[in-house]
């Protein structure tokens, strides 16, 4: 094993912007935009220069009001959204010296689909809603290289059990399910290949609250027994709550506040802070 | 047709498109776009194969055209008139004696040489559409090398029919680098490809690409390791007017004694066995 302290993912001033930026707002100064926004240009800057480091089995939460840039900072993780700056390490990438940000599609490919696992908020995105489910899955050890049909489907069937899919489901499209069972799906392929590292965007948010136990159970005990680093969003910091020991929260695109969940809770420093655990109460 | 310059074409347009195939030659199963002419004939009816056959036939060449295994299709013989009557070349139905082999969803069964190019007509040319619909995307995928969606197409037909249920059109490796569609042929012509002597060249006027299969390329039909690819079943099968067997066959019913035969789909073969027979 290698050194528990060191972070399995370094993410440094990582930021994205939607559009090109002007003279008033390129300063980034708080008086010259609104929020994330520049009333100017119409640029959008969803996520100002985030820095954050993710440990060996460990949830970090990120929680945030609705456009904080939570989604945008997932994908540009995910490699869907290509940063407008910043750097982001890998300890399972060349020893995490390299810059993953800057490296060619080929490789962004590569670390995609050998080191991390997505479980994107809109089902949709994350799943071919007309390829049966077990197809879904093998998707992504297909593209980690695997050619082997039986082992494929040895693999996503133990992987769909593990979810609580039934077996007798596997060859149905995930169009055909329910949302909490789309959303086991995705979990069920982000696992499949034992990526080191798993983002989880809302996975809970839609679902009845019943349903959502059960995701949460669900990601626990992955935890638990695989011991995979996961970064966790959501709005809800009640899911927050449940299943990280750190979180950060974000505001228009930045971080305003980070630490232990528990003392978030009791001690909140920011006022968007205090107001979001005063709401929890 | 005399108001035609010779070959339909003015001389500019021949030579766009032998650019096109030149650099299709340089890089085996790389589609090169190229501007589709409109011809005397709808897009779809082989547009793509026409315009690569008319941009390279020359006064010496003798041309042969098929679809789908017959000479006389009416498809293929307007096909045909076209360019005999633009050119004042020679037709023949001899694959053999062909320079220039124009065919829809066949590669003869007669081994192609050095000095014969094969012109195949490709309705659809992106091996990664049926997964992928937008251009811009598959463009990508290929420059990464990334055909993940071709496997999982074939992944899908093996959960569906237990194996691999491409009828035809069955994706192939082009010299380890690009994923190709190889038209419609059938499975049991892919082998055909891999390392051919001639230069197969592959047209879609509709969908304005030309890629190319260069003499003596290697080209690898995917399959998964514990689902090899094979071949339609065409062993135990014997041609009723020929006597041929290990090519392929159309297989017919006799409505007089209630049974199957099979006779060779490619008829210029078939006719040609018959003819070293008597
Ligand atoms: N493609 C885009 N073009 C322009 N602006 C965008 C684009 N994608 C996101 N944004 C903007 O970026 C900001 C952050 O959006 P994001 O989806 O990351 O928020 P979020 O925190 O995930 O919100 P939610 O809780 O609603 O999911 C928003 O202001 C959004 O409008
Ligand atoms: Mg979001
Ligand atoms: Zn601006």
């Amino acid at each position: 094993m290698s050194n528990p302290e060191e972070p399995v993912l370094v993410v440094k001033n990582l930021r994205k912007q939607f559009g090109s930026g002007c003279t008033n707002c390129l300063d980034l100064k708080e008086e010259s935009l609104e929020g994330n926004y520049c009333p100017v240009c119409q640029t959008v800057y969803a996520c100002r220069d985030i820095s954050l480091e993710l440990y060996p089995g460990e949830i970090l939460g990120v929680v945030g009001e609705s456009g904080s840039g939570k989604s945008t900072l997932m994908r540009c993780l995910y490699f869907d959204e290509a940063v407008t700056a910043g750097q982001g390490y890998i300890k399972d990438y060349k020893d995490g010296q390299k810059n993953i940000f800057t490296e060619t599609s080929q490789q962004k490919r590569y670390i995609r689909n050998h080191v991390l696992g997505m479980v994107y908020q809109n089902p949709y995105q994350g799943l071919r809603m007309g390829f049966s489910s077990i197809g879904n899955i093998a998707e992504k050890l297909i593209a980690a290289g695997n050619r082997n049909v039986g082992y494929m489907t040895d693999r996503a069937a133990g992987l769909l059990e593990k979810v609580n899919i039934p077996i007798y489901r596997m060859l149905e499209a995930p169009g055909k399910f329910s949302g909490g069972m789309q959303q086991r799906v995705q979990i069920a392929k982000a696992l499949s290949n034992n990526p080191p590292i798993l983002f989880l965007d809302e996975v809970t948010t839609g679902l009845d609250l019943s349903v959502q136990a059960a995701v949460l159970d669900l990601i626990k005990i992955i935890q638990r027994e695989l011991a995979i680093s996961m970064l966790v969003v959501s709005h809800d910091l009640s899911v927050i709550r449940m299943l990280s020991e750190r979180t950060i929260v974000m505001l228009g695109g930045k971080i305003i506040e980070q630490g232990l969940t528990d003392q978030i809770l009791e001690d909140p420093q920011h006022p968007y802070t205090q107001q979001l655990v005063q709401s929890l109460l | 047709m005399n108001n035609y310059n010779f070959a339909f074409f003015d001389e500019g347009s021949k030579r766009e498109i032998r650019r096109a195939t030149l650099k299709a030659i340089a890089l085996p199963g790389y589609q090169v776009p190229f501007a589709s002419r409109e011809m005397p004939i709808a897009r779809g009816w082989g547009t793509g194969g026409l315009q690569l056959t008319l941009s390279l036939v020359g006064k010496n060449d003798r041309l042969k055209v098929i679809d789908q295994g017959s000479d006389e299709s009416v498809n293929a013989v307007s096909i045909k008139k076209l360019v005999i009557g633009t050119t004042g070349i020679d037709e023949t139905d001899k694959t053999g004696e062909a320079t220039l082999i124009q065919s829809r969803h066949r590669i003869p069964e007669a081994e192609l040489r050095e000095d014969q190019i094969l012109v195949l007509q490709v309705p659809i040319p992106e091996p990664l559409r049926e997964i992928e619909p937008s251009e811009y995307a598959t463009k990508r995928l290929h420059a990464d090398k990334e055909y993940s969606g071709v496997w999982l197409m074939l992944f899908e037909q093996i959960m569906a029919h237990g194996s691999v249920a491409t009828g035809a059109d069955h994706p192939v490796l082009v010299h380890d680098r690009y994923v190709m569609a190889p038209s419609p042929i059938p499975r049991f012509d892919n082998p055909k490809l891999d390392h051919s002597q001639a230069l197969i060249l592959l047209g879609a006027g509709r969908e304005k690409k030309i890629y190319a299969v260069p003499p003596y390329t290697k080209v690898v039909s995917l399959a998964f390791e514990d689902y090899p690819f094979e071949v339609e079943r065409m062993a135990e099968r014997q041609c009723r007017l020929c006597g041929a067997a290990g090519v392929y066959f159309d297989e017919l019913f006799d409505e007089k004694t209630n049974e199957k035969y099979y006779q060779c789909n490619d008829v210029s073969y078939c006719l040609q066995t018959r003819i070293s027979l008597s």
